[in-house]
């Protein structure tokens, strides 16, 4: 059978199998999100600091996550942390681990998005009586947001795609069911050819979201 | 230094010097300011007047000497006879009391006009949504600008962003004010809405420190002028003495090339 005429007849039982697998692809992506969202900024609230205790861990953390394989780190914790009495799940260690990944990418985006904002905003804050976090809270933030959104949306697209690798360690997504599929049928082409179009079904309208976000970021209203 | 409320001055600069790594800004200034007094710092650019007043609310950390507002430490305090940096909130409590408005005005571009003047009542004096939207009308409409309460400040004029910017330093009720400046960031035509404003708080009786290329305007409004010149006070007085028939000749020079501008 040709390429085609295998897509003509099995493409759509291919189709549907694989998007059993997306349920669990949009938790792993959703959950890693909202984590590096949050610890992210915590890193980056660690990395312009004026303490050292807080700024060297932060710039530890983000080089080692930075510069070393998301599969690294997904095999790290969840085949290393039952060594120190956790027994995370096989999504729990995926969102652990991409969350954690994620949030070194994110801290140095949150970062730029803080220092680009000008100095004298931050300056006029604390001329009113605001503390450096307040100022940050009400004045710096909320600006920052701005210019932030585009390449936070643009991660967000990398995190999605990266939920292809956690069925390294046995989380039943997307990939997993291809993988299944493909040794069942032993029609790899077809079946990974689907898999991808069904992530560009998602990316797409995403990267328009990003595109459509940098162009409005200038005009404040 | 002890509490003293009625006599001595609202703000007291001791010694003061500042240096940015071996370039020394700030060469030992030691000025008084009283209660309602209104102090213009005239000088070249570069003579360290701006930097002094961001001396005065801490923007800048003095490399030695010392700020009191009536009698009190700013940005520091004495322990066992040591002075020691004050804690974020510490300072930002002492801040409060200390109104600066910005040559480039600094309005948060975020917040329309009344958000620029209520954001600091509310988060930092804890007033309600009612009370500080109530005192932030009233302060934009005494700067002239209650028609445009919901502007946000890219659509205002230089001259009606710097107002807000003053309406928003007066609704946290401080008991001086700094002014680095606050109209040389201004196309001319815009200067008089802005001085106008600034005579008039003159005139209200407020503690008033001016840094200032305005020389007439100075001689108006001002108590007393201070000339300053490579981070030392050359010469200050009454506007008419110092502005009109100056003793120091560095002080001739700046007049006369001011005038020929």
């Amino acid at each position: 059978m040709s390429f085609l005429e295998v897509l003509d007849a099995k493409g759509w039982y291919f189709l549907t199998t694989l998007l059993g697998g997306w349920p669990e692809t949009v938790t792993v992506a959703l959950g890693a999100l909202i984590f590096a969202l949050i610890f992210g900024l915590l890193v980056a609230l660690m990395r312009i600091s004026r303490w050292r205790a807080l700024r060297y861990p932060a710039i530890a953390y983000l080089e080692i996550f930075r510069g070393t394989p998301a599969l690294v780190q997904l095999f790290v914790i969840y085949f290393g942390f039952p060594d120190i009495g956790f027994e995370p799940s096989p999504f729990q260690a995926a969102i652990v681990g991409l969350g954690l990944n994620g949030a070194a990418y994110l801290s140095e985006v949150y970062r730029a998005g803080i220092e680009s904002i000008h100095r004298g905003q931050m300056e006029a804050a604390l001329s009113l009586g605001m503390t450096p976090a307040r100022a940050l809270q009400y004045i710096v933030l909320p600006q920052a947001i701005r210019t932030m959104l585009p390449p936070i949306t643009n991660f967000a697209i990398i995190l999605l795609k990266d939920t292809a690798l956690v069925f390294a360690i046995g989380v039943v997504e997307i990939m997993a069911l291809a993988r299944n599929l493909v040794t069942e049928t032993l029609q790899s082409a077809a079946v990974y050819l689907i898999a991808g179009g069904i992530y560009l079904c998602v990316t797409i309208p995403m990267a328009r979201l990003a595109a459509g976000l940098e162009r409005q970021r200038q005009a404040w209203h | 230094m002890s509490k003293q409320k009625g006599g001595g001055p609202l703000l007291r600069i001791a010694d003061l010097h500042k240096s940015f790594g071996a370039l020394e800004v700030l060469c030992g200034i030691s000025m008084d300011v009283a209660r309602g007094e209104k102090v213009s710092i005239i000088g070249p650019s570069g003579s360290g007047k701006t930097t002094l007043l961001r001396c005065i609310n801490y923007l800048e950390k003095p490399t030695s000497g010392h700020i009191y507002i009536e009698g009190n430490l700013v940005g520091e305090k004495k322990i066992n006879g040591r002075f020691v940096h004050l804690s974020d909130r510490e300072l930002a409590k002492e801040r409060q009391e200390i109104g600066f408005v910005f040559q480039r005005f600094n309005l948060f571009p975020h917040l329309t006009a009344l958000g620029n003047v209520t954001v600091a009542p509310q988060r930092v004096l804890g007033l309600s949504r009612e009370e500080a939207d109530e005192r932030g009308r009233r302060m934009l409409e005494k700067v002239g600008l209650a028609h445009k309460i919901d502007e946000y400040p890219e659509r205002l004029s230089g001259g009606q962003q710097q107002r807000v910017a003053i309406a928003r330093v007066l609704a946290m009720q401080p008991k001086l004010m700094l002014f680095d400046e606050a109209t040389s960031a201004l196309d001319p035509e815009l200067i008089g809405e802005v001085l106008r404003v600034m005579r008039q708080l003159a005139e209200e009786g407020r503690t008033m420190v001016i840094v200032t290329h305005e020389i007439q305007f100075a001689g108006e409004v001002s108590d007393r002028v201070i000339f300053m010149d490579q981070g030392r006070i050359v010469e200050q007085g009454k506007p008419r003495d110092v502005l009109f028939k100056p003793e120091e000749s560095r002080t001739r020079e700046f007049l006369k090339h001011i005038q020929e501008r």
